[in-house]
């Protein structure tokens, strides 16, 4: 398949879910979906065309909690990025973890940092803060106010 | 037979990335094992939205000390690929120079540490000597022996003299000598074989499942390789092979390190002697809003860079993904239902600098300390002499 097949038949197979289609670069591609579609459209992506999960990031763009799930396709050269956006006040998404372990820990690192809410994830404790860390303070938030260092310093940690 | 619990980490000033593991062993037999990582979480992806595009270069310089080359290398290509430009080829080349001298250092390094935990210290001090001269060479060429602080988006900051060329490949040869006797030592050594092979097994369907990366995946038959893939800097310039074995054990992945040595050497020669005349620099001064990811082959995998601008002089995002992050996971499919002896050199076979082993006690569930911190080393090292006895070597 070459990389236009593949890319039309994404989006006549999806046609549904897709809310924007960027077609950025010969290497990038950027694909936005509705949230409640990443499942299927992960599990096609990682399964069926057997691309490389990278990573997912999660950003905080003000307006929307946003996350980008890159995928590899190596024999294609080709990054396809799926752009989901979340509702700032109670991001939540479904989970891929159940799908593949590659994404197990970016999930529980963008719970921690950015307050995001996967559902169905199989184990969704802390994978970088501390556990000394208050619940409910998201470092990498935009609107994040440092947080008091003293109060872990007193605490002799 | 009651279970222990066997905690190893988390500090070692040399690790790469300060690491927990807990290890639950029945008996001899490992049984289960967590990981946990964040001890040394310094927030750079934090820092380095209030730095601008040029310091954070230099910032994200200091997340590895080992792979100083390939966080930069990957965040300069995702800054040129928001503005959709690349840099002059004598740029290319240079930068293809460091890093590959990054990961001939970075190998060496790793297989001192291994041939340590095996108890082959002779191997241990031979191959830290040869990294010496790797080390000498990266100071010539860009003055420091690490942290190079070479790059910068468009280009890279420092030019190679033409004078220092020969020199520097008259250096590079000389490790191939001891780096042959050595190749020959370690994989051709019985003891080794008996040690190594079909322990810690990663097989092909867990290391896509886990999207395992750099030599940890391509010791199971994973044929990924950045620089092969998606080709940048000069690396479709030079003809080099990508080391792929099968299996996926620890002597596998021993094997793919010792080769990639040999790879690294001969795509650094070539560019050196092959280093195109012209500018550095594109002189880059504005970065348009817009997004961009870049990705480089690092000595441990690929690392991961994904860049927001907002038109302003600072990124308004920077993802950052270390290949450990990828790799280390995997240890639940390649440490459960092995031995204890056999868990650290297998916790060490993907390279997240394992001297945290250091640090290791084991313990039995009502907290009552079995082995100390070096024991578990030598428990490693008496296997190796065990298997020596039998071969009646010893």
């Amino acid at each position: 398949m070459t990389r236009e097949e593949l890319l039309a038949d994404i989006k006549k197979r999806f046609s549904d879910d897709i809310m924007e289609f960027f077609d950025r670069s010969p290497r990038r591609v950027y694909i936005e979906i509705k949230p409640s579609s990443i499942v299927k459209i992960a599990t096609y992506i990682f399964k069926d065309l057997q691309a490389r999960f990278n990573i997912a990031s999660g950003v905080d763009s003000r307006t929307h909690m946003e996350i980008l799930y890159h995928f590899t396709l190596e024999p294609l050269n080709l990054l396809i990025s799926l752009r989901v956006k979340l509702d700032r006040k109670n991001p939540r998404i479904e989970s891929i973890a159940p799908v593949f372990r590659a994404a197990n820990w970016i999930e529980r690192e963008m719970s921690e940092l950015l307050g995001i809410d996967f559902i169905g994830h199989p184990n969704l404790k802390r994978l970088l803060l501390a556990d000394e860390w208050p619940q409910g303070v998201y470092p990498l938030r935009a609107d994040y106010e440092e947080w008091d260092k003293n109060a872990i310093r007193d605490r002799g940690v | 037979m009651a279970k222990s619990v066997v905690p190893i980490g988390p500090f070692h000033p040399l690790q790469e990335e300060p690491e927990f593991f807990t290890l639950t062993v029945d008996g001899e037999t490992v049984v289960d094992i967590d990981v946990n990582i964040g001890y040394n979480h310094r927030g750079i992806e934090k820092l380095s939205e209030r730095k601008s595009f040029d310091q954070s270069t230099f910032v994200i310089e200091r997340i590895c000390g080992i792979c100083s080359t390939s966080h930069p290398f990957a965040y300069t290509r995702a800054v040129e690929d928001i503005i959709q430009v690349k840099p002059p080829e004598r740029a290319e080349y240079i930068r293809t120079i460091i890093a590959e001298g990054e990961r001939i250092h970075s190998h060496l390094l790793w297989l001192g540490l291994a041939g340590h935990f095996l108890g082959y210290n002779t191997v241990y001090m031979w191959v830290w000597k040869l990294r010496e001269e790797i080390l000498d060479v990266m100071e010539i060429l860009s003055g420091n022996r690490n942290s190079y602080a070479m790059f910068k988006p468009g280009g890279v900051r420092r030019d190679i003299k033409s004078e220092d060329i020969p020199g520097v490949i008259k250096k590079i040869d000389s490790i191939v000598p001891t780096l042959n006797r050595l190749k020959k030592a370690v994989l051709d050594d019985p003891v080794l074989h008996a040690r190594l092979k079909g322990i810690g097994i990663l097989t092909y369907e867990d290391a896509i499942d886990y999207s395992a990366l750099g030599p940890t995946a391509r010791a199971s038959g994973v044929a990924k390789d950045v620089r092969k893939d998606d080709p940048y800097g000069a690396y479709d310039k030079v003809d080099w092979d990508m080391i792929v074995t099968k299996t996926g054990d620890v002597f596998e992945k021993v094997v793919v390190r010792v080769l990639e040595t040999y790879e690294s050497i001969k795509i650094m020669k070539h560019c050196l002697l092959n280093l195109p005349e012209g500018d550095i620099d594109l002189n880059i001064k504005d970065i348009p809003p817009g997004e961009g990811i870049g990705t480089a082959e690092a000595p441990r995998g690929e690392t991961f860079h994904y860049v927001r601008s907002d038109g302003t002089n600072r990124p308004a995002r920077h993802k950052v993904r270390a290949p450990t992050f990828m790799n280390l996971p995997t240890c639940k499919a390649t440490v459960v239902g092995e031995t204890v002896s056999d868990a650290t050199i297998i916790l060490a076979s993907i390279d997240p600098c394992y001297c945290c082993t250091e640090r290791t006690a084991v313990r039995d569930t009502r907290g009552k300390r079995l082995y100390a911190a070096k024991e578990l080393i030598r428990l490693s090292q008496q296997k190796t002499a065990q298997i020596k006895r039998k071969m009646g070597l010893k």
